[in-house]
């Protein structure tokens, strides 16, 4: 029972870090209607800011801040500098567009930095092992993941639902032109919710940092899961980011975690070794393809259009 | 006008061929030089040419010519790039291969065309059994021998259960079998994960610490060796479950992994420190030529390399097209391999020692492996009698 509360704790950090990639995903993709593959190379340099600030102010709460004050610029600058010009262009020329970012963010990572990444070692306060019920340690840094994820979300919330920069978020996802026509600016809208998505995924990228390493690349594999669940939650949907980054988080750890010893009772021991992470691994894939057939538009998909 | 420039390009092509074939020592070099594991690609590319350096940059009077080829640790890929070395550019010897999947998907076209590959890493269990080729030979190991060394280890220290965690790859499975065939203790529990794309090692951590293991053994080669002994210092296992590695703390992860490794030991068949002559050479000129960096295991397999081909083309002075004089004094061994004593058993696979090695600061306050004494001596793999190939 202790080992389910622990696992799924697990599938719940991990899927909130995805949420914070996935909710910056789907605003660009679903209010912008941009594409942008390069979502995960913001991912990355959230990491290695993070990395460098820390290691040059020495403190760990300072060098984060500031990393993420950087991800949010280099955002904003990127979307100034290069992504505007996309946005009236067919989907294919944005994923070409941002997959040749890809590249030169991977480029300019190994020139700067040099091929053979960073670490980013947490301070002491965070590497204890806190007893959260009788019996059940867990790591401080995840649950420090778990409820730094949870605030963002909450913020997310308010923001979008109860300011006026939300409700003009929620029109321009509605309807982009008629917003335009009411005399709002939605360039500087549009640069402002890159920036905020930005941010966001390089806080996913520093959160992970020091549990991964900071490497190039590393945005690329979790930029497929980020996509995943946007498709299950319903693209341009925070809510459905949340719930479905959630469902991914604690289907891809429980079944790692309990299909080896479930497909023991039935395969022999080395088969069920080698065919559970295999299994496990495509259970996400499954997930989504499901929803595709049932409910296309995702599970909470946002307001039609 | 257009088609008289494309026959003088082939006519050139078609000049320019032979005229390079015979006079020179070509070698193909195929590693992973892009994406996170490049780093172990550049370790072994700067190891062969300090190799190189040091034989002059000529074997038999011959000036060598090296291909780097990038396998991005893709199998398709790999077996692209040596069909590639071996049918366009005719390359007399093909070497590298980290990654045992990759090695198994290139294997056959090297044997096929009969041209001498020679592997500084990848040891898989196949290679040395019933895939053993005489065109084939190995400065590395066998997968297995490395865990079960530290097996043996484990042992000795009276360590009476493990949990057993690695990737699901060809490797991860060899060295998985090779901790289980000398550990004489029970194994609680054994876990996969996705190779390579898994980097949070939070449920099988959490797995482990729930079985009441003693110990733990994993095989995490690269960045993923990084990441898992992060987690599993945050997870509070450190100095709770003692851990046990093969190919997981090594000089290109220990930089990342820092105080996280002190105390962790591992299996090795070379180790910076060793008190050889050849050894203190590599070792010393290596950090001279590249400032900054340190040798690995890998770096010191692929200086082997470049000297056990080196003793091939010297022994036929230089005449490639010898291939079974060649064949017969690589089997010999005849060079002075950097990590001491070195032959070669039936299958090609190295008759050696296997060190502890334990992670220490050194003079300069650096963290450093270090060797602590010798687990097994002259080991042979246990796949050799599954080789069709008798001395």
């Amino acid at each position: 029972m202790l080992v389910l509360v622990e696992q799924s704790l697990n599938g719940l950090q991990f899927g909130l870090l995805l949420f914070l990639l996935a909710a910056g995903l789907t605003l660009v993709f679903g209010i912008m209607d941009f594409v942008n593959l390069a979502h995960g190379s913001l991912y990355m340099m959230g990491a290695y800011f993070a990395a460098t600030f820390v290691a040059w102010t020495n403190s760990f709460v300072l060098g984060i801040l500031m990393a993420l004050g950087a991800t949010l610029l280099l955002g904003i600058a990127l979307e100034f500098v290069a992504l505007r010009h996309l946005y009236g262009r067919d989907h294919l020329d944005q994923v070409l567009a941002t997959f040749g970012l890809i590249l030169f963010f991977n480029d300019a990572v190994r020139l700067i930095w040099g091929p053979a990444g960073l670490s980013l070692p947490l301070p002491a306060w965070l590497t204890v092992p806190v007893q959260i019920v009788p019996g059940v340690f867990y790591p401080a840094y995840r649950l420090s993941i778990i409820a730094v994820a949870l605030a963002v979300a909450a913020l997310l919330y308010v923001v979008v639902m109860k300011t006026r920069i939300g409700m003009l978020i929620r029109a321009g996802a509605s309807n982009r032109e008629m917003i335009g026509a009411l005399g709002i600016n939605i360039k500087l809208l549009f640069t402002l919710v890159f920036g905020l998505g930005a941010a966001l995924a390089g806080l996913a990228g520093l959160m992970q940092a020091p549990i991964l390493t900071v490497q190039i690349g590393m945005g690329e594999n979790i930029l497929i899961l980020a996509f995943v669940i946007i498709v299950i939650g319903g693209i341009g949907s925070i809510r459905g980011a949340f719930m479905a980054a959630i469902f991914v988080g604690l289907i891809d750890t429980l079944g790692r975690a309990f299909l080896p010893d479930l497909l023991r009772t039935v395969l022999s021991s080395a088969a069920a070794s080698t065919a559970a992470p295999a299994l496990s691994s495509m259970l996400i894939y499954l997930l989504m393809a499901i929803v595709l057939v049932v409910r296309p538009e995702g599970l909470f998909p946002a307001a039609k259009r | 006008m257009k088609k008289a420039f494309w026959l003088a390009g082939a006519a050139i092509l078609a000049l320019a061929q032979p005229a390079s074939a015979g006079d020179t020592v070509k070698i193909g070099f195929v590693s992973t030089f892009s994406g996170p594991t490049a780093v172990i690609g550049n370790d072994m590319r700067n190891s062969f040419e300090l190799a190189l350096d040091h034989l002059g940059r000529k074997m038999a009077g011959k000036p060598v010519e090296v291909i780097y080829e990038d396998d991005g640790q893709k199998p398709d890929v790999g077996k692209q790039k040596t069909e590639k070395l071996i049918q366009s550019d005719k390359v007399d010897f093909i070497v590298g291969y980290i990654w045992s999947n990759v090695l198994l998907a290139s294997l056959k076209t090297a044997v096929d065309s009969k041209t001498f590959l020679i592997s500084a890493n990848a040891g898989p269990s196949q290679l040395a059994g019933e895939l053993c080729s005489p065109y084939v030979f190995s400065t590395s190991w066998q997968n297995d021998q490395t865990p079960q060394a530290v097996g043996t280890y484990m042992n000795q220290k009276g360590v009476k259960s493990v949990f057993l965690i690695g990737p699901n790859y060809a490797a991860g499975k060899d060295m998985l079998a090779g901790v289980k065939s000398t550990f004489k203790g029970q194994v609680v529990g054994e876990e996969y994960t996705v190779w390579p794309s898994q980097l949070d090692f939070s449920a099988e951590l959490t797995k482990a610490k729930n079985s009441k293991a003693e110990s733990i053994f994993v095989f995490y080669p690269g960045a993923a060796g990084v990441q898992f002994l992060n987690q599993y210092a945050q997870a509070g296992l450190k100095g709770q479950i003692p851990l046990y590695t093969a190919f997981t703390i090594d000089e290109l992860s220990l930089p990342l992994q820092k105080e996280n490794a002190l105390g962790v030991p591992g299996a090795q068949q070379w180790v910076n420190d060793l008190p050889f002559p050849e050894n203190k050479k590599f070792v010393e000129d290596y950090r001279k030529k590249y400032t900054g960096l340190r040798p690995t295991f890998y770096g010191a397999q692929s200086y082997d390399a470049a000297n056990l081909i080196n003793s091939a083309v010297v022994a036929v002075k230089g005449d490639t097209s010898k291939k079974d004089e060649m064949k017969a004094e690589m089997e010999k061994a005849n060079f002075k391999s950097v990590r001491g004593p070195f032959k070669y058993g039936n299958n090609h696979i190295p008759i050696q020692n296997f060190y502890l090695q334990d992670v220490v600061k050194d003079a300069d306050g650096q963290l450093s492996l270090k060797t602590v004494a010798t687990i097994v001596k002259d080991d042979q793999d246990r796949f050799a009698d599954k080789c069709p190939m008798k001395k």
